[in-house]
């Protein structure tokens, strides 16, 4: 991860895969305590069901999370200067989250060398959950 | 059409600010919930060798933060919104300066916008927030859009 220049990269290039484990009860539970988002729509059923959901759902934000990953396996943290994610499809219980990202462009501001990424979590089936970008500098 | 519209007057809205401590064993926990393994997230030793004072927070962990509130939902109460019929439309950041454990940040959120789509079916409710470190630099800014299910 450290060491990747911004001449070594293309558009095009894919950064590697990251799949997680299904999405449990407890997944949700954690991260509800972790992210402090304790919202009961992700870990009351009852609460779920009264909103007319049949079952809780994931934070959106744990497949941002899980996106985030995806960027700091690839470049170090420091790197990054953006990050947007649209939250396009819940995602369900037992669900695995496959994150990918694309580079699509390469240019230079505020004096750096940058880097732009399109991203995105789906399910295994290829249905999308979350589609973003991100910006990262790259010496 | 069962709820009625947000009040546009809630446009230029801030909350009171929060300022918060950045904990190491939140970062922990945060690292094993979203299945984290790289030790940066985890070990200092890790962390220092990568250049960081401490833990870093990882890039969506400023949103958590907001959570810390005495009433982490206080907008949607002010706006009398269900709780139930909210969902998180987008999320974006802006990074100026690493945060890391140890840190004392200020959150300061602003509603910037409100809209409707589909005759108000669907609301949205887009806050954005700055986030400061005690030297009072910007280290962060965020954007949150909540979509409202009415």
């Amino acid at each position: 991860m450290n060491g990747l220049r911004f001449e070594a990269v293309n558009v095009g290039d894919k950064l590697p895969v990251l799949r997680t484990a299904p999405i449990s009860r407890t997944t949700l539970a954690l991260f509800a305590g972790a992210s402090g988002d304790h919202n009961p729509i992700h870990i009351d059923i009852d609460f779920a069901r009264s909103a007319g959901m049949e079952d809780v759902f994931a934070h959106g934000m744990l497949s941002m999370a899980y996106l985030g990953r995806l960027l700091t396996g690839w470049v170090p943290q420091t790197a990054l200067r953006r990050f947007d994610t649209r939250f396009v499809a819940i995602t369900q219980l037992r669900e695995r989250i496959v994150c990918t990202g694309t580079v699509a462009q390469k240019y230079e501001e505020d004096g750096e060398k940058r880097v732009r990424l399109a991203v995105e979590a789906a399910n295994e089936a290829g249905e999308v959950k979350l589609a973003g970008e991100a910006v990262v500098a790259l010496p | 059409m069962t709820a009625a519209m947000i009040d546009r007057k809630h446009i230029g809205l801030s909350l009171e600010p929060l300022t918060v401590t950045v904990e190491k064993g939140r970062l922990r926990f945060f690292a094993k919930a979203t299945g984290q393994d790289d030790p940066v997230y985890t070990d200092e030793a890790a962390a220092r060798a990568a250049g960081y004072p401490s833990l870093p927070a990882p890039p969506t962990f400023l949103f958590s933060l907001g959570f810390e509130k005495p009433d982490p939902f206080e907008l949607l109460h002010v706006m009398d919104v269900d709780l139930a019929r909210v969902l998180h439309g987008e999320q974006s950041f802006v990074y100026h300066k690493p945060v890391c454990a140890g840190d004392v940040v200020t959150l300061k959120s602003t509603v910037t916008d409100i809209y409707d789509k589909k005759d108000g079916a669907l609301e949205f409710i887009v806050q954005k927030t700055d986030v400061t470190n005690e030297a009072g630099a910007l280290v962060a800014e965020l954007q949150q859009v909540v979509v409202v299910r009415n």
